[in-house]
């Protein structure tokens, strides 16, 4: 197959300007400059069926439209907070072929007729930072972004900011506010950010992987991307493949059809180490509910909803493989550390909920919970459900209760047993 | 000095990208640690009064973000990802294993002020555990060898830049 997004596997120096622009790159900018008007470019990208790639799935042209016309400034924000545990796709989107990306948001800041955009870049990955301001003075530099775009009239410029370690600021409110010099706390909806976003103007905010797909859709048309993937599931995925895995990496694959967890796992990823079974899956990093790894599971088609007889979904497609000798209530309780470590502490559900888990777990680890406390922490896992501002709040339920609802052995295992460990 | 005395270019060309003063705060504060090392008070007095903000505002910041210190890191910090995935690849033992090498326990730094450890948060490079980060730069498919040699190096470096320096 050829790569939409991981373009660098069929042209290695994609993320040099000049090899971009004789690939076909900034194409889409011309286009949509030269040939649509901005309410056409949404209406391509809403034909597409194009799905947000930062986990809710939401269609991104139908987001554009939500932005209102006689409302000014307006703003992008390119969410490359990237931090749920096991996804590592952005980075390498921004590594590789950086162009795409700059391209894909300066379209949507046409669509939207947007005088900047925010490229929100997680703090841990300072270099990709100064990476992606070269590549954004390199395009600059070639009139794609500043004053009078290709001689089009609308001016867009486009800048990095850096976060400081928070998981929270990858929630698009907590985002702005962060971007606003406030600390990363997530806002009640309404109002959303299409109406009042940064600095309370309309603002669209996506994933890098949502907006890096964008400029294939305006060269090729709507029809193409469709013809990809399947059903409401159009075009490709980049998969983030770890954990118990002898080749994790990123693997892109087309939605539905041959694309299974099997495929990705065992063809792509070369199967399981040492010679063992595999146990289970977190499609999601830590924030969507584990799977068993059934034949029936391994072999579903992965679209968006697949899974959601085991009331789970792919999010951002963060894949963690586990083996047969990882102890799931372990797994757990790393996950639960997490959430509790980035608790915003704005809702009391989730900073007192993540924290008692937390300790939960801990008394478990020192052979000290009886068979009750298995009751108590599925207890108050589900009192959280519900009545948070954010998802975080019900991303730090999955880990809890899916694993308990799939996997009891492992907790009655660990009932005064003392240490749960990674075996 | 100043800040702004002594990041003048770095601090208007922050400022000048947003609409509104405070969205620089972030900026100005990697700016203050790069010059001194951690956040001091009289930093974020003075980054207050640069965005026309309260000096509590930048405290609940600096208070929010792990990537503030408000007191000083050894030279070199060393961030272990031990979260799920990395730990799924052996990256708690690694951790356990630096941490013997150095005569420290995570949190803590060298006697002699270089080395700090941390275990840390997915940090987006799962594919290549075990992986650290040594002041926010990666070293992936990490082991005890590469670890020795990169310390070795970073204790050159650092004798490198001492001014009077022992042959
Ligand atoms: C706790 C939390 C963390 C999130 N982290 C990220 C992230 O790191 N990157 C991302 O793109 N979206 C993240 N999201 C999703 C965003 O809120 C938002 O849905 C997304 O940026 C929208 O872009 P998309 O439609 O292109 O996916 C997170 C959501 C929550 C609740
Ligand atoms: S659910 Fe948790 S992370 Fe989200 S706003 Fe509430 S306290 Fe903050």
């Amino acid at each position: 197959m050829t790569h939409i997004l991981l373009r660098e596997l069929d042209i290695p120096d994609i993320g040099k300007m000049e090899v971009y622009l004789a690939n076909g790159g900034y194409d889409g900018l011309k286009k949509a400059l030269s040939d649509h008007q901005p309410d056409d470019v949404i209406n391509i990208v809403r034909e597409s069926g194009l799905r947000g790639r930062g986990g809710a799935g939401f269609p991104a042209g139908v987001k554009w439209s939500f932005v209102p016309k006689d409302v000014f400034p307006k703003y992008v924000c390119v969410n490359a907070d990237e931090s749920e545990p096991g996804t590592f796709k952005d980075r390498q989107l921004m590594e590789n072929n950086p162009h795409q990306l700059i391209e894909g948001a300066l379209i949507c800041a046409y669509a939207i007729q947007a005088s900047a955009v925010y490229i929100y870049i997680r703090g841990e990955y300072w270099d990709i930072a100064d990476h992606l301001d070269r590549k954004i003075a390199e395009a600059r530099k070639k009139g794609f972004i500043g004053k009078n775009i290709l001689k089009s009239g609308w001016d867009c410029e486009v800048y990095t900011h850096r976060g400081a370690g928070a998981y929270i600021c990858g929630e698009e409110t907590a985002l702005l506010e962060s971007l606003e010099g406030k600390r990363g706390q997530p806002r009640l909806r309404p109002p959303f950010p299409a109406s009042e976003g940064l600095y309370a103007k309309p603002t669209v905010i996506n994933n890098v992987e949502t907006l890096s797909n964008v400029p294939y859709i305006l060269v090729n048309g709507a029809d193409a991307y469709r013809e990809i993937g399947e059903g409401d599931s159009p075009g490709t995925k980049i998969f983030c493949l770890s954990g118990c895995v002898n080749k994790p990496g990123n693997y892109e694959l087309p939605f539905g059809g041959e694309t299974t967890f099997r495929k990705l796992i065992f063809e792509m990823g070369g199967g399981i180490p040492d010679g063992k079974q595999i146990k289970a899956i977190l499609p999601a990093g830590a924030s969507a509910a584990i799977l068993p790894a059934t034949d029936e599971v391994l072999d579903t088609p992965i679209v968006y909803g697949a899974f959601r007889a085991w009331g789970t979904d792919i999010g951002s497609a963060s894949v963690i493989v586990l083996d047969e000798m990882v102890d799931i209530a372990w797994a757990a309780k790393k996950m639960i550390n997490f959430f509790s470590h980035e608790s915003c502490g704005q809702c009391t559900p989730c900073r007192e909920g993540t924290y008692w888990l937390s300790r939960l777990y801990k008394r478990m680890d020192s052979g000290q919970a009886d068979a009750g406390d298995i009751q108590t922490m599925d207890a108050v896992a589900a009192q959280m459900e519900g009545k948070c501002i954010c998802a975080l709040g019900e991303f730090a339920v999955n880990p809890v209760r899916a694993t308990i609802k799939h996997f009891p052995e492992d907790y009655e295992r660990a009932v005064g047993n003392g240490r749960l460990s990674r075996r | 000095m100043s800040l702004l005395e002594r990041r003048k270019e770095d601090i208007e060309r922050h400022l000048a990208k947003y609409p509104q003063k405070q969205s620089a705060v972030m900026p100005l504060l990697y700016i203050a640690q790069e010059e001194y090392g951690y956040i001091t008070e009289e930093a974020m007095e003075e980054i207050a009064s640069i965005v026309d903000t309260d000096v509590t505002q930048v405290r609940g910041i600096v208070g929010f973000y792990t990537m503030y210190y408000s007191q000083e890191k050894g030279k070199y910090l060393i961030q272990i990802c031990t979260d799920l995935p990395c730990a799924l690849r052996g990256a708690e033992a690694f951790s356990a294993k630096v941490c013997e090498a150095l005569g420290i326990q995570p949190g803590e730094t060298t006697d002699d002020g270089l080395f700090t450890v941390e275990n840390v948060m997915c940090i987006g490079a799962c594919d290549r555990a075990p992986v650290i980060q040594v002041n926010f730069k990666f070293y992936e498919n990490m082991d005890m060898d590469s670890f020795n040699d990169l310390i070795e190096a970073l204790r050159r470096e650092h004798d490198a830049m001492q001014p009077y320096s022992h042959e």
